[in-house]
């Protein structure tokens, strides 16, 4: 399992879950971080922290403790979704 | 974009009935830049601020619907939330007035939801508590000329359905689809007359971010959405500006390009209209008897006052820019870039929004504050962000530069030794601010660190209209204090400097009332390199720091032996260079600013924050100057 600091630039990841207080994990839910979302990273600012997401269509900078509490998994068909779907899809 | 101007409005069946209560207020709500105040101003006909960036309302608004008829009902704007969770102080404020819990505001008997269709399925989550709130609410969507030209689509009767209200499609920049908010207004009469009982179908369990975010997603699929492509021209413009090494690089020279404008383009412009000024006070005074009269009206009130009102092309210059800052989203972006410097003194980029603002002006930066979820962060933003150089500063430090610092360039022409200086002062005011800052945090404004979380809004082009307004509204503002308060007190300071008569004549300046004020306070300020004019300077701009320009006009005016020169050349050969210099610094530090005072005051809850603020930064400036007095007499007087 990854998180999503280790994305690099360009890459990105199916969303899994966020392990923060509550108060911040609602605000990140809210704007768009929840399970099953893709989140890719963008830029990174040019003194290399924080990093720019993009998720559901808008882009949120966050600092790098942040985003090594919310867990990611690889683009793949499954992580989109979900198990039960995935065979039908593929 | 052919259907910009047909607004598909879905109506639900009319009111089953209708209560006696008249309609009053409406509430425009919606997440953090989606363009509420925007259509605010289309509705009202006001002015409010609008800027590129999420957090730019941070506090509710009213103006009356003057701009569809309706002059009977009250809009009110209220900041963005993303939820009805409030995560900071601005959010607070629109809930409270949701709710009716805000002392002075009006519970709304309507709502206006605004969602920005561009990110229809997230702006969704925000649906579900707001319709759940049981008032008459009709769901705006905006931008959506925008969303059409990128390839996006929505069904707003589907969508209608689906949330049991109307939705119409507008666009608040354009001005279009705005009637469906008139025609919704009309239909609905009074409170609880719609359809508070047959409220929300299949609204999710609330509270609950997950199963919101999955009945949004859930909507947006039924309702045919597809998000538009996003905009790729963003995130290439972002690939440059957000450069480890060029993005940096473009930030510096945009900043030298600005100081180096205002100075080339604006120093001739303000000499202009000087001479003008000049010219037009000496030919209107022509026909008063040359008494009294005529040396209060030209060496009193108009030299007081065209000595503050020159400088006007050159605050309009920088407000352009600050302008174009806001309003393309770059704002943002300076945030993210500055977020490492910030965090090594507590604080986090989000704190920078206010502090680059307040280049414009302190007090709406204070009130910016609200934006930063920590409040202790937010405290310690409060209490540095009068050491950003405001606009107000800029008269004071011109009329000093153009006196005292000579007209070099370096490298080829490109770098004038003015910039140079002019930069300086800029520098150690952050500098001041980020320090003080770095204490605050690791004494009393301990804590820890709070998440970074921005939002980065996509580039958008700075309208004429919009940047228009702002420097008419700005203009206006200067020149309301030069006509009030600076006027009020260059007539009180002439009045002074002429009495008491001296054996029926009018006394000698330093016999007069302020001369012995001036020459009393001198020994306090002697050590800095001042003279007791300055002294009185210092004293009147307490009120506000431009005021520091009018005082020197009405004081080296009332002297004889200035009377015939030009401010400039007045303070050029009564001050030396180290008392100069040491000016400049003091009021790089000093809080001479009464409006701050005030709404540092309104914000923290309690005197005790703004007095230590004003004797921190008084302490601080008295030194600093001191030291500069003494550091340049040494080397070059």
């Amino acid at each position: 399992m990854r998180v999503l600091s280790d994305l690099q630039v360009g890459e990105c990841g199916i969303l899994v879950a966020l392990d923060l207080p509550p108060g911040v994990q609602n605000h990140l839910m809210y704007m768009g971080f929840v399970p099953h979302a893709q989140v890719c990273a963008l830029h990174r600012a040019p003194a290399g922290d924080p990093t720019v997401y993009s998720v559901d269509g808008i882009e949120i900078a966050l600092r790098r403790e942040t985003a090594q509490a919310i867990r990611v998994e690889d683009l793949t068909v499954e992580a989109l979704v979900g198990p039960e779907w995935a065979e039908a899809v593929s | 974009m052919s259907d910009c101007c047909t607004t598909p409005v879905f109506t639900p069946p009319p009111p089953r009935h209708t209560a006696s209560e008249a309609l009053r207020t409406v509430a425009l709500i919606g997440p953090p830049n989606s363009g509420k105040s925007t259509l605010f101003n289309r509705l009202t006909g006001l002015r409010q601020k609008v800027a590129n960036y999420p957090g730019v309302t941070v506090e509710q608004r009213m103006g009356r619907m003057a701009g569809i008829d309706r002059d009977d009902l009250v809009l009110i704007d209220l900041p963005g939330i993303y939820s009805l969770d409030p995560f900071s102080e601005d959010a607070r404020v629109s809930i409270n007035v949701l709710n009716g819990k805000m002392p002075g505001t009006p519970k709304p008997d309507a709502v206006l939801l605004v969602l920005d269709s561009l990110h229809l399925t997230r702006q969704l989550m925000l649906a579900a508590p707001v319709l759940a709130l049981g008032l008459p609410t009709i769901v705006l969507l905006n931008m959506t000329d925008l969303m059409e030209a990128r390839g996006g689509v929505v069904d707003p009767l589907r969508l209608a359905q689906e949330l049991g209200a109307p939705v119409a499609l507008v666009s608040a920049t354009k001005g279009t689809g705005l009637e469906s908010v008139r025609i919704f207004l009309n239909r609905h009469r009074g409170p609880g007359s719609d359809y508070a009982d047959e409220a929300p179908f299949m609204l999710p369990v609330l509270g609950n971010a997950l199963s919101t975010h999955t009945w949004a997603a859930q909507v947006s699929l039924k309702t045919g959405y597809r998000a538009p492509l996003s905009a790729e021209n963003s995130r290439k413009v972002d690939a440059v500006l957000l450069h480890r090494f060029w993005g940096p690089l473009l930030f510096l020279v945009v900043v030298f390009g600005v100081f180096e404008v205002v100075f080339s383009i604006g120093q001739p412009l303000s000499d202009g209209l000087g001479d003008l000024l000049a010219k037009f006070g000496a030919w209107s005074t022509g026909f008063l008897p040359d008494g009294w009269l005529r040396s209060l009206v030209l060496d009193g009130a108009w030299k007081g006052v065209t000595s503050v009102l020159v400088f006007l092309p050159q605050i309009l210059l920088l407000f352009l820019f600050i302008g174009v800052l806001e309003d393309s989203g770059y704002l943002a972006r300076a945030a993210l870039i500055a977020d490492r410097v910030m965090r090594t003194i507590g604080l986090n980029g989000k704190a920078f929004i206010p502090l680059l603002s307040a280049y414009a002006c302190a007090v709406p930066a204070i009130m910016a504050t609200r934006t930063i979820e920590n409040r202790r962060d937010r405290m310690a933003t409060i209490l540095v962000t009068p050491f950003m150089t405001c606009s107000a500063r800029l008269p004071v430090y011109m009329l000093l530069i153009a006196a005292f610092i000579p007209n070099t360039y370096f490298l080829g022409g490109v770098i004038g030794l003015r910039t140079i200086v002019m930069l300086s002062l800029y520098v150690l005011g952050f500098w001041a601010a980020m320090t003080t800052a770095w204490l605050l945090k690791s004494s009393i404004l301990k804590s820890s660190d709070a998440p970074f979380i921005l939002e980065l809004p996509q580039y958008r082009m700075p309208t004429i209209r919009s940047l228009g307004i702002r420097l008419v509204d700005r203009g206006r503002v200067f020149l309301k204090q030069a006509g009030t308060v600076i006027l009020c007190v260059t007539l009180a300071l002439w009045a002074l400097a002429h009495i008491p008569p001296h054996g029926g004549k009018m006394p000698e300046l330093t016999e007069s009332v302020i001369g012995r004020l001036g020459h009393f306070i001198e020994p306090a300020i002697a050590p800095l390199g001042f003279n007791w004019k300055i002294g009185i300077g210092l004293l009147t701009s307490v009120l506000a720091r431009e005021v520091m320009v009018g005082t020197m006009g009405t004081l080296y005016g009332a002297d004889p032996e200035t009377q015939t020169q030009t401010l400039q050349t007045a303070l050029h050969h009564d001050l030396p260079l180290g008392g100069a210099v040491a000016l400049m610094v003091f009021f790089a530090f000093a809080m001479q600013c009464t409006s701050t005072m005030a709404v540092v005051r309104r914000e923290t809850n309690s005197w005790k924050w703004p007095a230590l603020q004003f004797a921190y930064m008084l302490v601080l400036a008295y030194g600093a100057a001191f030291v500069t007095n003494w550091v340049v007499t040494a080397l070059w007087g």
